[in-house]
């Protein structure tokens, strides 16, 4: 794509600032976005992209600065006035509600008073225009992510913007569906329209985008063509250092199983939950077995069976060190040895209103009683004793917070999810099972986190890591399987396992084999 | 008018501020507000429209009054959870209380007194016809409001745009306010319609059901109402059987006392509200049903991101 | 202009304390208002109010019958609020708690012996439990709403009263009013100071306090109950068990409720009558907020409320008015108390609107 250099720039913004509280979430930002243009606002979590993008979008309103539409200044108070301007947008985590149908939450996008019926038909025959088949009537708590997301980029097309923002539109796609995503973008651009493209993988910036914005910390660090840099150029522009990458050498071969899971079945518990069938997994001591999937596609129940926070009808559908623990609870598997790491941070691994002593106690109780618990049956707390624990985690882990005992709810993403792991950690179990451990967390948090898994295992435990990034996946997997509405597939050696394999798996298999694509998406 | 046609009367007359009140608060449930304060603004209602009647010698100017003291009531609930995300639990329960100690003392000065009844309005024509004309079209006008409100409620939540951006906010009041849709105004709107329809609810105690004031006078009709929406899976045609159900319930056991049947009469008293127990218990044994319809961000409170 | 609210990231010390005294500072504005409507002094009101009926000896015991049972029902509430479980029918509870300890003295008035006493206050407990226990199981096993059941219920035990005060348990010798005999001496909770009426009951209240506030502190018990109310999934986590838990506070709570009931009926009333509370149960909610759910909190707050009790009683007969008063103050701090907690959780702060966006941003 030529540069155009005396062309007039769609939107530009120039000091943008937001600032909430205390904290300067984007700091006098400058952005150019030409027309005709996929451009890449890159940056790592916490760096600051959604927050601009929902200053672009009227969701919130700038502390400070400038932002030009067509070399006009403008004043974008809400969402409504977005959308007049010429401004769409794709959020991560969809606007979507769940017991409306797809023609209804569309509506909802829409400003003016179109009947439902012209609606309907309206998203249908752009739905198939663009390549992302949708059915009006449907409930949306009946469809998929990838489906949902259609919703949201078909609701955006209809308002005909010729600015679409798409926040990390690939998070949830398996890697044939987001193929399909880079060829409707492409469509756009040939129209006319401009793309602003949020992510934080490297790969698919320079495979895509024309132009790239760098932010970190809220402030641009740098403005390029990211087909003409490399992916450590962009990443220290992201990250500001090289980031450790993770050193898997030495690993000795795996020794005896810890875990096995054998032709689990386990019902839905709600109507909207999935049910898990037939699953087989068996992990030796150490290996680090990673569970690839989109989302909803069973993991947290997945999670919750292996926890034992939901139990079985088969006790031995599920065996720890060759004891059938089916019908046990959280708290035996803890005193087996194990140790456990959920996906939400707030209001399941932590509560957000405690402090980290608390937070330690939460799931160190029962296996720590003797050093946390004096009283006997009456359970009084040893305060010094958990502090001086939590104290130890914190440091070992390098855990950012303010004042000795804050509140879970003041630490970072990155730094509440290293206590969280640390604190599992500091038992040395032999097993340890962990859903999502670097979904929101800063770079430098997150490679600490995986190096710390890898550790481990190589000391000799079972690690079981669920992951919806590809990345990480094949960098501390040992080996690998793919979890697909609630079927596990075969774990292979990452070593012989591929992505394009595991995107196949992800879009469905039977018995181990995958299965042929629907002829919705074959077009 | 024969035995048939007064029972049927008096269960209408039994159902109507349960009706009123229940399709208030199916709709401020519906935008994902909880007001546990029906029983409070009822209250208020009543006392407020006693007073008006008695001031003003019109009953009709007491049931206006009876709805606006309902709606501004409402207000002080609104103002606590929507502006200053007060949990909405125990707010509701405090707008309870201070109605009750509120209307105990403005309605003092109101005890023993012979009230003003809402007199019943005959709609031309179909007050003809026979049987039905004389009980369903011969009544005080709150009871075709509460008619026309069922009918009103269903076309504006389930046929309007600003019905389904209600509706909207109480599925996900964060996408919501994503997309631009004003959560907090709709919401009040909502939490001051519910007022105005308890406040009613209660008018037609004190002015209809028995011109009187008496302390207290709802009797928990405001907590049977908050059952009967979660009973209906917050849908106006189902309060409607419900509340004729409990105006059924209540009209048979003061008939069966009145009988002398040999059972306690305070036994029968407590029939209503073993109703609602196991009304509720019936409700909540099909999770499935609970699960999808209940507003999913009820109760929960909202701050906008800005 | 706009209120803005802003989270704090854990929860404002100061405003924990701070907050239930900006509650009663509001309250008493409210009520000079309320007064000078009223065409009273409003001075001379807050005075015979809040102030009249501390200066004497009797009006001090007077004040401590009234907060013991208030402090010990929303002793059990803190536990039930605490843990996410909506117990409102704790009037109800207390009810059955008195009659299930009055029992002995009514039926069986005949065996007079000094195991009476403590037989009663124990079956009082156990009624009361189990009254709560129903509930508590339609919560944990059916999921349903436990607000609308245990209020419910109290409709019903009222009328379960007052068809036994009426009826199998009227005293055969009382002139057909409805009430049973009196308790004789040995089912008559003693007085606890010298000086005056104040029964064991008010002792009751305070251990039970002291209790709650060491569970709370200090033990695992009471770890558990602050993760479940603030998240049952965490709390599930933990593994602990939060229908476990829906019983235990419901039936400690149920427990205490019916010690209060058993108490007040044993100790101050002395027999059973159709109506033995003046709303304690309710009353004892707003003390359990007032009390910001701290066991220390609810014995300060629980004799605040007993004040207004006693203050509309003396208000009534030193300045004629209503002492339903008592009841409107109670709502109204109820009231303050909730709008004043806002400031633990947010910051609150003005944003003026249409905030444009400034030219000329800085880079």
């Amino acid at each position: 794509m030529p540069e155009t250099i005396a062309q007039l720039p769609l939107l530009e913004t120039r000091g943008l600032t937001k600032i909430f509280g205390s904290l300067k979430a984007c700091d006098g930002i400058d952005l150019l976005v030409a027309p005709g243009e996929i451009h890449a606002l890159l940056g790592e979590n916490g760096a600051g992209k959604s927050t601009l993008v929902k200053m672009l979008f009227g969701v919130l309103s700038p502390s400070a600065g400038v932002v030009r539409w067509k070399g006009k200044p403008v004043e974008i108070g809400s969402p409504g006035q977005a959308r007049a301007t010429g401004i769409g947008m794709v959020f991560q985590h969809f606007s979507l509600f769940e017991a409306l149908t797809v023609a209804e939450n569309i509506a909802l996008a829409l400003d003016g008073n179109v009947e439902i019926g012209r609606i309907a038909e309206e998203a249908r025959r752009l739905s198939l225009q663009y390549g992302l088949p949708l059915d009006p009537s449907a409930h949306v708590a009946d469809l998929s992510v990838g489906e949902r997301q259609r919703i949201e980029i078909v609701r955006t097309l209809l308002q005909n913007p010729e600015l679409i923002i798409l926040d990390e539109p690939t998070s949830v796609l398996t890697p044939q569906e987001a193929d399909k995503l880079f060829e409707t973008l492409e469509k756009l651009r040939g129209e006319g329209r401009s793309v602003l493209y949020i992510s934080h993988r490297l790969e698919e910036v320079q495979r895509i985008c024309d132009r790239a914005t760098v932010l970190r910390h809220g402030k641009v660090t740098g403005a390029c063509n990211p087909r003409l840099e490399t992916p450590s150029s962009l990443a220290r522009m992201m990250v500001g250092s090289e980031v450790a990458a993770v050193s898997c050498t030495g690993n000795q071969p795996p020794g005896g199983i810890l875990v096995e899971v054998r032709a689990l079945d386990a019902p839905g518990r709600t109507p909207f939950a999935v049910a898990l069938k037939q699953m087989n997994l068996s992990v030796r001591a150490g290996e680090v077995i990673a569970i690839a999937g989109v989302a909803g596609n069973g993991q947290s129940e997945f999670f919750d069976v292996l926890s034992g926070e939901v139990t079985v009808a088969n006790a031995d559908a599920v065996q720890i060190a060759g004891l059938p623990v089916g019908h046990r609870g959280i708290t035996e598997r803890r005193m087996l040895g194990c140790g456990f790491v959920p996906e939400e941070r707030h209001g399941h691994a932590a509560v957000t209103d405690l402090p980290l002593t608390a937070n330690l106690l939460l799931s160190r109780h029962a296996s720590d009683r003797k050093s946390f618990l004096s009283g006997g049956p009456l359970g009084l707390i040893n305060r010094a004793a958990v502090a001086k624990a939590a104290r130890r985690i914190s440091a070992a882990m390098d855990v950012r917070k303010s004042g000795d005992d804050p509140a879970a709810g003041s630490l970072s993403g990155g730094n509440l999810q290293k206590f969280i792991v640390g604190r599992e950690l500091d038992r040395q179990p032999k097993v340890l099972v962990v859903n999502q451990p670097t979904w929101g967390v800063d770079a430098g948090a997150a490679s600490r986190i995986r190096q710390a898994l890898v550790d481990l295992a190589k000391s000799g435990s079972a690690v079981i890591v669920i992951s919806q990034d590809l990345d990480e996946v094949f960098e501390i997997a040992s080996r690998i399987a793919v979890i697909n509405e609630g079927r596990l597939s075969e774990a292979e050696p990452a070593t012989t396992m591929t992505r394009e394999r595991i995107g196949l798996l992800m879009g469905g298999f039977h018995d181990g084999t995958v299965r042929r694509e629907e002829a919705v998406l074959a077009h | 008018m024969d035995m048939t046609q007064a029972i049927i009367l008096t269960v209408m007359t039994a159902a109507t501020p349960l009706l009123l009140a229940a399709l208030g608060e199916l709709v401020v449930e519906r935008s994902g507000v909880l007001n546990l304060g029906v029983e409070g603004m009822m209250i208020m209602g009543a006392v407020a429209a006693f007073a008006v009647a008695q001031l003003t010698g019109s009953a009709m100017a007491g049931a206006v009054g009876g709805m606006l003291a309902g709606l501004l009531f409402s207000l002080l609930f609104g103002v606590l959870t929507l502006t200053l995300v007060a949990n909405q639990v125990a707010t509701g329960l405090a707008l309870t209380i201070l109605g009750l100690g509120l209307s105990g003392m403005m309605g003092e000065a109101f005890i023993g007194l012979p009230g003003l009844k809402l007199e019943a309005v005959a709609i031309p024509l179909m007050s003809d016809i026979p049987f039905f004309g004389r009980i369903l079209f011969n009544q005080d006008p709150i009871f075709y409001v509460s008619i026309l409100a069922v009918i009103g409620v269903h076309w504006f939540l389930f046929k309007t745009r600003a019905g389904l951006k209600l509706r909207a906010i109480g599925d996900n009041h964060g996408s919501a306010h994503a997309l631009g849709i004003k959560v907090i105004r709709t919401r009040y709107l909502a939490v001051m319609f519910g007022g105005a329809c308890a406040g009613l609810a209660g008018a037609h105690l004190s002015i209809v059901y028995t011109p009187q004031w008496v302390e207290n006078m709802t009797a928990g009709r405001g907590w049977i109402a908050l059952a009967l929406v979660v009973f209906a899976s917050w849908r106006p045609g189902r309060v409607l059987a419900g509340a004729y159900l409990f105006g059924a319930v209540s009209i048979g056991q003061l008939h069966a006392q009145a009988f002398g049947m040999g059972i306690p009469s305070q036994f029968l008293s407590a029939l209503p509200y073993l109703a609602t127990i196991a009304v509720l218990v019936i409700i909540s044994l099909n999770r499935r049903m609970t699960l999808i319809n209940t507003p999913a961000s009820l109760g929960k409170s909202f701050v906008p991101e800005r | 202009m706009r209120i803005e609210l802003q989270k704090r990231p854990g929860q404002s010390a100061l405003f924990s304390i701070l907050s239930p005294f900006i509650a009663l500072g509001l309250t008493l504005v409210a009520g000079v208002i309320l007064f000078a409507a009223l065409g009273k002094n409003p001075f001379d009101a807050l005075y015979s109010f809040f102030i009249e009926p501390l200066t004497e000896v009797w009006s001090l015991h007077e004040l401590a019958v009234k907060a013991a049972p208030l402090i010990l029902i929303a002793v059990g509430l803190s536990i039930c609020y605490r843990s996410n479980n909506w117990n409102i029918g704790a009037e109800g509870q207390f009810i059955i708690g008195a009659m299930a300890g009055s029992i002995l003295p009514v039926v069986f008035h005949d065996w007079q012996s000094p195991l009476v006493l403590p037989l009663m206050l124990v079956f009082g407990m156990v009624g009361g439990a189990l009254y709560a226990a129903i509930p508590a199981f339609l919560k944990a096993r059916l999921n349903t709403n436990e607000i609308l059941t245990s209020l419910m219920l109290v409709y019903v035990a009222q009328l379960f009263l007052d068809w036994v005060v009426r009826g199998p348990w009227r005293n055969p010798e009382g002139f057909n009013f409805p009430e049973t005999r009196s308790f004789h001496e040995y089912a008559v909770l003693p007085e606890m100071i010298a000086s005056g009426k104040t029964h064991w009951g008010f002792g009751f209240a305070l251990l039970a306090a002291l209790l709650l506030w060491f569970v709370m502190r200090r033990t695992l018990k009471g770890f558990e109950i602050a993760v479940l109310g603030q998240s049952a999934r965490a709390g599930r986590f933990a593994g602990f068990s939060d229908k476990g838990m829906v019983f235990f506070a419901f039936m400690v709570s149920g427990a205490l409720a019916g010690l209060a009931g058993i108490s007040e009926v044993s100790g101050a009333i002395e027999q059973l009558r159709p109506v033995i509370s003046p709303g304690y149960g309710f009353t004892a909610i707003i003390v359990a907020f007032l009390g910001r759910l701290n066991p220390l909190g609810i014995v300060a707050a629980g004799l605040i409320l007993a004040l207004t009790y006693l203050g509309g009683e003396a208000a009534q007969i030193s300045i004629g008015i209503t002492d339903k008063v008592s009841r409107l103050f109670q709502g109204l701090l109820l009231f303050f108390v909730l709008g004043c907690d806002t400031l633990i959780h947010y910051r609150i702060t003005l944003v003026q609107t249409g905030l444009a966006t400034r030219q000329g941003g800085t880079a």
